[in-house]
């Protein structure tokens, strides 16, 4: 393919493997060799059905990124069965992503919901690297047990940092926690919320409660960040479907300080 | 430095600069209004001075020129993206083969509309290789405006005064019409056609019926007011103020499948607006905005405040053509309007608390 300088034109990229999650969310491995960073995103082109942007789920340098994908009916379980070992179109890396350093060093919390955790999984694997571990508390909720994500994850990471796997609802004789993830957020063992850092990524109503309850729990608006979702059809600042206010989600964000979502009313 | 010109010489020289331009300009489409028996005026290409409507303002804006309809992209096949663009593609002013550069003729509000295209297009990210590709080939023609048309109020805004990037101006006059001509090189024409020379300067509106307040600032809180309740029941969604609007500038991405299993097709961009249903609708259904009164909210602050915060100026250049085509009757300036007194009694009642933005 020929190289282009015009921004609209998808590159073509081997997808090297699909991971299927649950029925709905399966994480396509795409070559990728450029820098990105958790919380970027890229448009996704499946020819006929569009574009989409879609999260960053996983990083491999100079290799590859994760793209975790959820089916949403438009795209059907026969598209994604196809593109094993084809290629796909991709623009990107788009967004600011986030700043992972700012997170290593002291505590930190990390909230996130159902395909919300892709954007995170990259920061939460820095965290489980960095030097304080426990001082990392990731609260992970998904509507029910067949709705977890990054499965082997969750695993690795319950015995690096203090990680609280939760789900909405669960059938009778379900082992593990059962709950919202703002249940957990009182009872996290910081030593001085005032200075702890904290992601948020989820829906909607599950960002504005969960930033809610870290707020009570004593955590400074600046240092919250949370991670805006919306429709987007360029990721280049022109088509506006993404704006709110003055802010463009795709330049601006999608990651944004609290101090700044706040004043964001779509 | 200006000159005179009687209708002969007008069609002379038009004719003249059709041949080497491509010429677009306000055309009278006769019967194609809205209702039966009603003109619209449309931009349309032009070789003949006779086709120039020059005594009314357009009912939709120069800007398909530079933001078509419906633009194609790129061409895909399993493995190949080719793009699309350039002389003679889909969405490009001119036919096929034909590279000649286009002449826009339009007035001052239009003009400083161009200013606002370009900043979303040129400056709002990395520069749009489409948009820039056809901007590079458009030349403006100012269009004098003696007197304010219905809804207008340009001058409120600050768009009543053309900005300084037209070749040449044109208007009628007590002797046929007037031109300034800024662009040196075109004076060998002129001199072919005019009459006599004299100082020309184009006429601008001074003063409007229409008058709108436009606020500082506006606190987080006067979002959610009642001033947008009315709006739920008045406004119909149809988005016809987003079309007509010069300033307007989103799309939305569609896919033309050629073949059953989609492999092979292109990708188009075509005009959106945030008035419409599915706006803002992601993966899944969700949308944000369903009530038509948050939607007139959305769009009349980017238009006179959100737009402001990130570029420094206003976004509307008070063409007042979204008055004009409304078919509910709704005021986009009584809505301004109705937002500053909004705000002045915000501040009367929070006086001693810091604007937000000041």
């Amino acid at each position: 393919m020929m190289p282009s300088n015009n921004p609209y034109i998808p590159f073509s990229s081997k997808v090297l493997e699909v991971i299927k999650h649950t029925e709905k969310e399966y994480t396509f491995r795409m070559a990728f060799e450029g820098e990105v960073r958790p919380g970027q995103f890229f448009e996704v082109s499946v020819p006929k059905y569009g574009e989409a942007p879609i999260s960053v789920s996983g990083i491999v340098p100079g290799e590859s990124v994760d793209l975790t994908i959820r089916r949403v009916g438009v795209v059907t379980n026969e598209v994604f069965e196809a593109y094993e070992g084809e290629n796909l179109l991709l623009r990107g890396p788009y967004g600011n992503g986030f700043e992972v350093e700012r997170y290593l060093d002291g505590e930190c919390v990390v909230v996130a919901g159902g395909t919300g955790v892709s954007p995170v999984r990259g920061v939460v694997e820095a965290l489980a690297a960095s030097a304080t571990p426990q001082d990392k508390h990731v609260i992970v909720g998904f509507r029910s047990p067949n709705d977890l994500l990054f499965r082997d994850d969750l695993a690795r990471w319950e015995n690096l940092v203090d990680l609280i796997l939760t789900v909405d609802g669960a059938p009778e004789g379900y082992q593990g926690n059962v709950g919202l993830v703002t249940k957990y957020i009182p009872d996290l063992p910081l030593r001085d919320p005032s200075t702890a850092q904290a992601i948020v990524v989820g829906p909607p109503p599950m960002m504005r409660f969960s930033v809610k309850g870290l707020l009570e729990l004593g955590l400074a608006e600046e240092n919250i960040w949370v991670s805006q979702e919306r429709k987007m059809c360029c990721g280049l600042g022109k088509c506006g479907h993404c704006r709110i206010g003055e802010k463009y989600v795709c330049l601006d964000g999608p990651v944004f300080n609290y101090t700044q979502s706040k004043q964001l009313l779509d | 430095m200006g000159y005179v010109l009687d209708g002969e010489g007008l069609d002379g020289l038009v004719r003249e600069l059709a041949r080497d331009y491509l010429v677009f300009a306000p055309v009278r489409k006769v019967g194609a209004g809205r209702f039966t028996d009603v003109d619209q005026v449309i931009y349309d290409f032009v070789d003949d001075a006779s086709q120039i409507e020059l005594d009314v303002k357009s009912d939709y804006s120069f800007k398909e020129l530079l933001t078509p309809l419906s633009q194609t992209l790129f061409y895909y096949t399993e493995d190949q993206v080719r793009e699309a663009g350039g002389i003679g593609a889909a969405g490009d002013p001119a036919r096929e083969g034909d590279a000649r550069d286009v002449l826009v003729l339009m007035r001052a509000c239009d003009l400083h509309g161009v200013k606002r295209l370009d900043a979303m297009y040129l400056h709002n990210g990395p520069e749009d290789s489409f948009y820039r590709r056809i901007r590079d080939r458009v030349h403006f023609v100012l269009l004098g405006c003696p007197q304010t048309f219905e809804h207008c109020f340009c001058v409120d805004m600050g768009s009543n005064v053309a900005p300084d990037n037209w070749e040449f101006s044109l208007e009628r006059s007590d002797e046929g019409y007037a031109c300034a001509v800024a662009n040196e090189s075109l004076r060998p024409l002129f001199e072919r056609y005019a009459t006599a020379s004299r100082d020309v300067v184009p006429a601008h509106v001074t003063q409007n019926e229409v008058h709108v307040r436009v606020p500082k600032t506006v606190p987080l809180e006067l979002r959610t007011s009642p001033v947008w309740d009315e709006y739920n029941h008045r406004c119909i969604g149809c988005g016809r103020c987003t079309l007509v609007c010069p300033t307007c500038t989103c799309f939305t991405m569609q896919d033309v499948a050629y073949t059953e299993n989609g492999r092979v097709g292109e990708r188009r961009r075509v005009q959106a607006s945030c008035m419409i249903d599915g706006y803002s609708t992601v993966a899944g259904g969700a949308s944000y905005r369903k009530q038509h009164g948050e939607r007139m909210r959305f769009k009349v602050l980017h238009k006179v405040y959100d737009f402001r915060q990130r570029f420094g100026y206003d976004m509307c250049v008070g063409c007042g053509r979204c008055d004009d085509v409304c078919p509910e009757y709704i005021s986009f300036a009584a809505c301004v309007n109705k937002l500053s007194d909004a705000v002045d009694e915000w501040d009367a009642q929070h006086e001693g608390s810091v604007a937000r933005d000041a």
